[in-house]
């Protein structure tokens, strides 16, 4: 009978990069907690700004719009909610279509879908912010903000 | 939080964490196989409900996302189009909506600082239990202030 040998397991070898990896799903998860952190702040003031301050959403309509969109402070908040939201969901809307859609092309037609749509909302709500004009020359002057010059 | 009621709840809730893999000797005798492993650490637990939660909120924020946009870009058409589809807001059911919204985005931002810290801080998941109740009380004590204001809005005219 043969010694009983140890049977020499080869040292696990992880390289440091496998080929044509990359750390995408790392940078993902990274930008979820920082823009996380961010939105918290910038959605809490959005919403004490809009809902508590004041008359509340009783306040809401185009002349309050405009009177914020007027100041660069609150187009580059906006600016940055929509693209932190957007980009935030998006990511989370990611995660979860890879969890449960299991079949290869159903989940490749529900991130094209999703991409699209981000991307639609992205270029559109930018597009809003600063193409915006908040006193359109033939509108009726009680619905402007006050600042408007006087038809 | 004093030491002397922290050590005197220490013995139960370490028995409430008692890690349970597999099945349990009762049902070993049984044919039936059983459809999902026994409680764990994780599953039915806290983390779970919590990580259910918040995908059910972000999924939920996600899509009023969409529509938000999309309304607010009516500022672009006219005065008289944002107003108008404004006012189809301006009603009780969606004022009670508007309630719903904020407290699902306050527990998706509450419970997303307590993931922040469970994975950033070293004493993060030994805390995540009690981190939870503090989102829950945060968020009674946010939520407050805000449906009292907010619902005095929407009813009160």
């Amino acid at each position: 009978m043969a010694m009983p040998t140890t049977p020499s397991v080869p040292a696990p070898r992880t390289p440091r990069r496998l080929r044509g990896r990359t750390n995408t799903e790392l940078y993902a998860w990274m930008f979820m907690r920082v823009s996380g952190v961010l939105l918290v702040v910038l959605i809490f003031g959005h919403l004490f700004v809009n809902l508590m301050v004041g008359d509340g959403i009783n306040a809401l309509d185009f002349a309050f719009v405009a009177g914020k969109w007027a100041s660069p402070f609150w187009q580059i908040w906006d600016l940055m909610m929509l693209w932190l939201a957007m980009i935030h969901g998006t990511n989370g809307l990611r995660t979860i279509i890879n969890d449960y859609a299991e079949r290869d092309q159903l989940r490749f037609w529900l991130k094209v879908g999703l991409y699209t749509a981000t991307t639609v909302t992205i270029v559109l709500g930018t597009l809003v912010i600063f193409t915006f004009d908040p006193c359109p020359p033939d509108a009726a002057a009680e619905l402007l903000p006050s600042f408007c010059p006087a038809p | 939080m004093n030491a002397g009621r922290a050590s005197m709840r220490r013995p139960a809730r370490l028995a409430a964490h008692r890690v349970r893999t597999g099945p349990t000797s009762r049902s070993e005798g049984k044919a039936r196989v059983p459809k999902a492993p026994a409680g764990t650490l994780y599953r039915g637990r806290e983390g779970m409900w919590s990580w259910v939660a918040h995908r059910v909120t972000g999924v939920g924020i996600f899509f009023f996302l969409f529509a938000h946009v999309l309304d607010t870009a009516l500022v672009r058409v006219s005065p008289e189009a944002y107003n108008e589809v404004i006012g189809t807001y301006k009603n009780p059911i969606v004022g009670v909506m508007e309630v719903g919204l904020v407290g699902a985005v306050l527990f998706h931002a509450l419970n997303g600082l307590r993931i922040v810290l469970i994975d950033f801080w070293s004493e993060g998941p030994r805390h995540q239990r009690r981190m939870l109740v503090g989102v829950g009380a945060l968020w009674v004590a946010l939520m407050a202030p805000f449906v009292v204001r907010h619902l005095s809005h929407v009813f009160g005219g």
